[in-house]
């Protein structure tokens, strides 16, 4: 899933202090898994800028609503009766949400509630970590299913550098190095004749280095 | 023993019952100050209830700083249900703390916004 972060409730004052009547907008997916905006922190946000203008003594209009997902049409449109009501929206979908938002609602303003920060699991309630940078050329079939792109510092292809210790990466000792799990896991699945194969050099162009991507599939389009 | 009728007290099964929701809803409808009252930390029936209850404070604390209500009127208390006294005790500590800080600040802004 995609992993946010809470913004600080003083930045997103900061953004919509102008306006009169917002709305605050969850996603029923992926913030609502990782806690940061679903229809909970949706409710938690509302009270508390509610009161924020009330404290300043300003009756501003804050509503509730939470789509199932922002990143499709479908639901997005939900909200076309409604959306002249508001004259800002506070979105707290992740930043595909908020982005596809404002395309779909081009003459609101629409601000992030949210810090989005990586494609990744929920180790435990509360403690999420990367797994995935969406490269484009998935190649975990040869590195028994642990991604050196979103977890080695570094993206090497074949092996550790030689700042691994003890397991560990030297950019921080909290990080284990991705080629250690690596070699543990083909270790554990009796296929270290796979790490001896060299990986030619990985073509970046279908990563972030190509430019803005996309994926057209004929097949299912209607 | 009794304590001041300023406290409108709200049974839960359990101070982990307790939501930051219902927190900071008892603000916006004009609260001047919520504490939370649940069992000796190591006691809980429920074995961790009151500690979620102190984090829940503890977040509604932050947001009532931000937005300008003020933290310092949440709090938790712990004590074992045997012990009235005590519970009383904490109630007068409550209210002196809450009169000192005057009413809850957007209670009459409502008024006045509306």
């Amino acid at each position: 899933m995609i992993v946010a972060d809470k913004k600080p409730i003083e930045e997103i004052i900061e953004d919509i202090k102008p306006y009169e009547r917002i709305l605050i907008l969850g996603c029923n997916e992926c913030v609502t898994v990782c806690e940061a905006g679903g229809k909970k922190e949706v409710g938690i946000l509302a009270s508390a800028l509610r009161m924020y203008f009330l404290s300043q003594g300003r009756d501003v209009t804050i509503d509730e609503k939470t789509l199932e997902r922002q990143c499709d049409h479908e639901y997005l449109e939900e909200l076309r009766a409604d959306i002249d009501k508001y004259d800002a929206v506070v979105s707290l979908a992740c930043g595909v949400g908020v982005q596809f938002m404002a395309e779909t609602y081009f003459t609101t303003p629409v601000f992030p509630g949210v810090n989005t920060c990586f494609m990744g699991v929920t180790e435990e309630r509360g403690r999420w970590s990367e797994r995935c940078q969406g490269c484009g050329q998935c190649i975990l079939s040869r590195t028994g299913g642990i991604c050196p792109v979103s977890r080695c510092a570094k993206r090497l292809m074949n092996g550790p550098c030689g700042g691994s210790s003890n397991g560990k990466c030297e950019i921080n000792k909290e990080v284990i190095c991705a080629w250690q799990l690596i070699i543990e896991r083909l270790k554990a699945l009796g296929k270290m004749e796979t790490y001896e194969v060299l990986s030619p050099i990985k073509d970046w162009s279908t990563d972030r280095a190509g430019g803005p991507r996309k994926v057209v599939r004929e097949d299912v389009q209607p | 023993m009794s304590y001041p009728t300023h406290i409108k007290i709200i049974r839960v099964p359990c101070t982990g019952k307790v939501d930051i929701l219902h927190i900071l809803h008892a603000f916006e409808k004009g609260a001047d100050g919520v504490y939370a009252v649940g069992c000796m930390e190591g006691d809980c029936h429920y074995d961790n209830g009151n500690f979620r209850a102190r984090k829940r404070i503890e977040q509604a604390k932050k947001i009532l700083d931000a937005v300008g209500v003020g933290g310092e009127r949440a709090a938790m208390f712990n004590m074992a249900s045997s012990e009235g006294p005590r519970f009383a005790e904490v109630a007068i500590e409550m209210v002196e703390k809450i009169k000192q800080l005057g009413p809850n600040p957007i209670k009459f802004k409502k008024v006045r916004a509306a």
